[in-house]
């Protein structure tokens, strides 16, 4: 007599084997995997489930900086589509062949804004900044995030670049950044708009919204990547994101079109 | 070689760290492992659990434990802020202290077993030839632990070295106070400066074999304890 023959482990062989094709249904049914830029992570979670919900296919994200994205798409990530926080790593995957050629879009505008965590430390105005009595100030690091590659141009606009060096603190990527002052840490810092931004406002704390002017546009592109090439959920997530539906969301957040 | 200042500033900031950490380990962690070693209490296992928890957490929660309680909302920071010392995040300082909490089975367990190991005959052969127990916790216990204390700041030193998660969380990238290799590296990595990357982390990786094997070699012939 062997183990498999004895009655309760044949019954928990069935079981499992019931199980198994339980979760098995909905053939039809595909998984789009995207490589998302850390600012987008608030409007991609609220896309996600609407998109899921018309299309019927399943969406697997994932969150980071678009620096390290690259290096891991370069060296064999298994995404589909990759929705960048700038516009140069989109074509840069795109002149190394690693795109579904045409793919590349615009998905959003970003917005830059300084912002704390404190409601009473800034006043809508740069005044708290240019007066200097902090001793963090937050920012993405410079050359993997374009938020923060924006933030130091916004301080060599002002002229306080060197001021401020020897209080830059960097987070890796923008969510680190907003981090960083969210714990307090850094009694404030330049984040994306739409980490902290609903319907129309800023939901806590205070801030100054920086003017688009201070700044070279953060036009953020998407791109389908080799991978994703006959994958019909890719194609359907690019097609949701250019649709009115995702345009209400993304412009919720304080991104523009 | 083409190592910018702040590869430089982050080498020789790494071995600061991990040389003070090791240090001051071996000074927290040998009273600690002392007792642990020869304690009857009930705390001991409550105790030596709380010092292994570092072996098995990930070090990106001991970080973010640490940015929330150095942070001035945190119970460790409003305390540093009280005495006027201000919060130790961003701070070396504040690397120092998440890597004496990350590092510190390392340190304490070698020397727990190499204290275990002596056992209970020498001391009591040290006592009845009238040896005060400073006098033969120095004279006795430590040359017949000297192994274990050798293992120990080796693992400390070189798990130092390595230390990426918890500076990640509480470093903030500052050239020389916490931008460590490790951090250097990955900030290489991210901005695809990868010529860069690779002498960094192969001299790194050389510098930790040259390290293990003069220590492993000299040790060899000691090998007993451990």
């Amino acid at each position: 007599m062997q183990v498999r023959d004895i009655p309760m482990i044949k019954t928990v062989q069935r079981s499992l084997l019931g199980l198994a094709l339980l979760f098995t249904g909905g053939v039809a049914a595909d998984e789009v995997k995207v490589a998302v830029a850390a600012n987008f992570t608030a409007p991609m979670q609220a896309i996600a489930p609407a998109f899921e919900k018309a299309t019927g296919h399943t969406l697997v994200a994932s969150f980071g900086a678009t620096g390290q994205f690259y290096t891991q798409i370069n060296n064999g990530a298994p995404f589909d589509v990759f929705l960048s926080a700038d516009d140069t790593t989109p074509a840069r995957l795109e002149s190394e062949g690693a795109t579904v050629p045409g793919s590349r879009f615009t998905y959003a505008i970003g917005s830059l804004v300084l912002w704390s965590a404190d409601a009473s430390y800034l006043d809508g105005t740069d005044a708290a900044l240019k007066a200097g009595q902090f001793r963090h100030l937050s920012i993405a690091n410079p050359k993997a995030a374009p938020y923060g590659l924006a933030a130091m141009q916004v301080l060599d606009k002002l002229g306080l670049s060197e001021a401020v060096k020897a209080k830059l603190v960097e987070g890796q990527n923008i969510t680190q950044a907003h981090q960083f002052v969210s714990t307090g840490n850094a009694e404030l810092g330049f984040v994306a708009l739409s980490q902290v931004y609903k319907d129309g406002q800023v939901s806590s704390g205070s801030a100054w919204i920086v003017p688009d002017t201070m700044y070279d546009p953060i036009k953020q592109d998407a791109v389908m990547l080799k991978q994703g090439a006959n994958n019909p959920a890719a194609a359907a997530l690019v097609e949701y994101l250019k649709g009115p539906e995702a345009a209400r969301v993304i412009e919720s957040f304080g991104y523009k079109l | 070689m083409p190592l910018s200042k702040n590869d430089l500033d982050a080498i020789l900031l790494t071995l600061e760290l991990a040389s003070l950490t090791t240090v001051l380990l071996l000074i927290i962690g040998t009273p600690l492992a002392w007792w642990l070693a020869r304690t009857d209490s009930w705390l001991k296992r409550p105790v030596g659990a709380v010092v292994a928890l570092p072996l098995v957490l990930p070090p990106t929660v001991i970080g973010f434990y640490l940015l929330v309680s150095m942070g001035p909302n945190g119970f460790f920071g409003q305390l540093t802020q009280s005495l006027g010392l201000g919060t130790f995040t961003f701070t070396f300082t504040g690397l120092v202290i998440g890597s004496i909490f990350y590092s510190l089975p390392f340190v304490v367990q070698p020397l727990q077993n190499a204290f275990e190991a002596i056992g209970r005959a020498p001391l009591e052969a040290a006592a009845t030839l009238r040896a005060s127990p400073w006098d033969s916790f120095f004279s006795v216990v430590l040359p017949l632990a000297r192994p274990g204390f050798i293992t120990a700041a080796i693992l400390s030193f070189a798990h130092t070295i390595g230390e990426f998660g918890v500076v990640l969380m509480i470093g903030g990238n500052i050239p020389g106070k916490t931008q460590v290799v490790s951090v250097q590296i990955y900030n290489h990595v991210e901005a695809m400066e990868y010529a860069q990357a690779h002498w960094l982390a192969g001299g790194m990786l050389a510098f930790s074999f040259i390290v293990l094997l003069t220590l492993y070699s000299g040790r060899s012939h000691k090998m007993r304890a451990l």
